[in-house]
């Protein structure tokens, strides 16, 4: 395989992996390196590609466990704070095309979902995937994947009504 | 589209029952201008997930690496190559044959070399010895020159 065939493998989702990597990460620099990470793996494993069934759901896969694992050496290595001390950099091309702030909370409300709450908001709502391939990629069955995506949007609704009406913003 | 299917539609979101198509509907709904004041805290999330979508990598991924190695690999072999080469050439010279004639011809060369040079080293003494006595002689006229001085200071 060359670079030309990869690449038009790779292309049609490695803005979904980088964006995964993000939601998960929070930091656009660390999405990049993760991205990057995840399409050299792919790279080096060129020759297998044509044995996976679905390389795009393997990737996403693989883009999950890579950052859990970031985040769980992160951890471990106590760094918590500086994690949480991740901060986008880029805001602002965002900041350019959101004109309205709520728009900025709801990101901030995700961010404080759960792991998995995260994943499958991201996977459904932002990359529209099927529950199916949502089960494949998360190693999760159909049922959860509904349940979690579910407690993930009310959640979500009702953080947002909570900052509605206090005001707080 | 009218509200009460709105309403439905998003009762089932919440229940992660919508499918694709109909999430699309919503976030169609929700990208407009002005919604319903009930539904206005939808609008947020939807256009949210709208905006994150266009987000995108674009950073270069450098796939040329495989190529490195493998000149890395040819370079190795090279190394070994030439190591191998100056080994074998190392092992095998002082293993040449010594040719037992040629060594007694040298041998008699070298002896008969010694032997003119003994000549030539004692020609070389008996110069040095003649010498030397040239020099006393020499030495003698030395003082010869001195007394004759020394007369004829006197004078």
């Amino acid at each position: 395989m060359n670079q030309a065939e990869f690449l038009s493998i790779v292309v049609p989702f490695k803005d979904k992996i980088f964006r995964l990597a993000k939601r998960l990460l929070v930091s656009t620099e660390e999405a990049e390196d993760a991205t990057q990470e995840m399409l050299l793996k792919l790279w080096k494993n060129k020759e297998q590609i044509q044995n996976y069934k679905n390389v795009e759901a393997f990737s996403m896969t693989m883009t999950k466990n890579f950052c859990l694992d970031k985040l769980k050496s992160k951890h471990a290595q106590n760094l918590k704070i500086v994690h949480s001390n991740y901060k986008d950099e880029n805001t602002s091309l965002q900041k350019q095309v959101e004109l309205n702030d709520s728009i900025d909370w709801v990101g901030r409300i995700i961010e404080d979902l759960p792991q998995q709450q995260k994943m499958v908001i991201q996977l459904r709502d932002i990359e529209q995937y099927d529950l199916d391939e949502i089960a494949e990629m998360l190693e999760m069955n159909n049922t959860a994947v509904r349940v979690t995506l579910s407690r993930a949007r009310k959640s979500i609704r009702e953080q947002l009504t909570n900052t509605h009406s206090y005001g707080v913003k | 589209m009218v509200l009460n299917d709105i309403e439905k539609l998003i009762e089932k979101y919440e229940n992660g029952e919508t499918t694709l198509k109909e999430e699309e509907q919503l976030k169609d709904y929700f990208s407009q201008e002005t919604v319903d004041p009930h539904l206005e805290v939808y609008k947020p999330m939807f256009q949210y997930f709208l905006v994150t979508k266009k987000e995108q990598f674009t950073k270069d991924v450098p796939l040329k690496t495989k190529n490195t190695y493998a000149l890395y690999r040819w370079i190795s072999v090279a190394a070994v190559a030439v190591l191998m080469f100056g080994l074998y050439f190392q092992n095998t010279r002082p293993s040449d044959e010594i040719d037992p004639v040629l060594a007694q011809q040298t041998m008699e060369a070298l002896n008969l070399l010694s032997t003119n040079f003994n000549k030539g080293t004692s020609s070389v003494n008996l110069l040095s010895t003649n010498f030397n006595k040239g020099a006393e002689n020499i030495a003698y006229v030395g003082t010869f020159g001195e007394t004759t001085n020394k007369i004829f200071k006197n004078n």
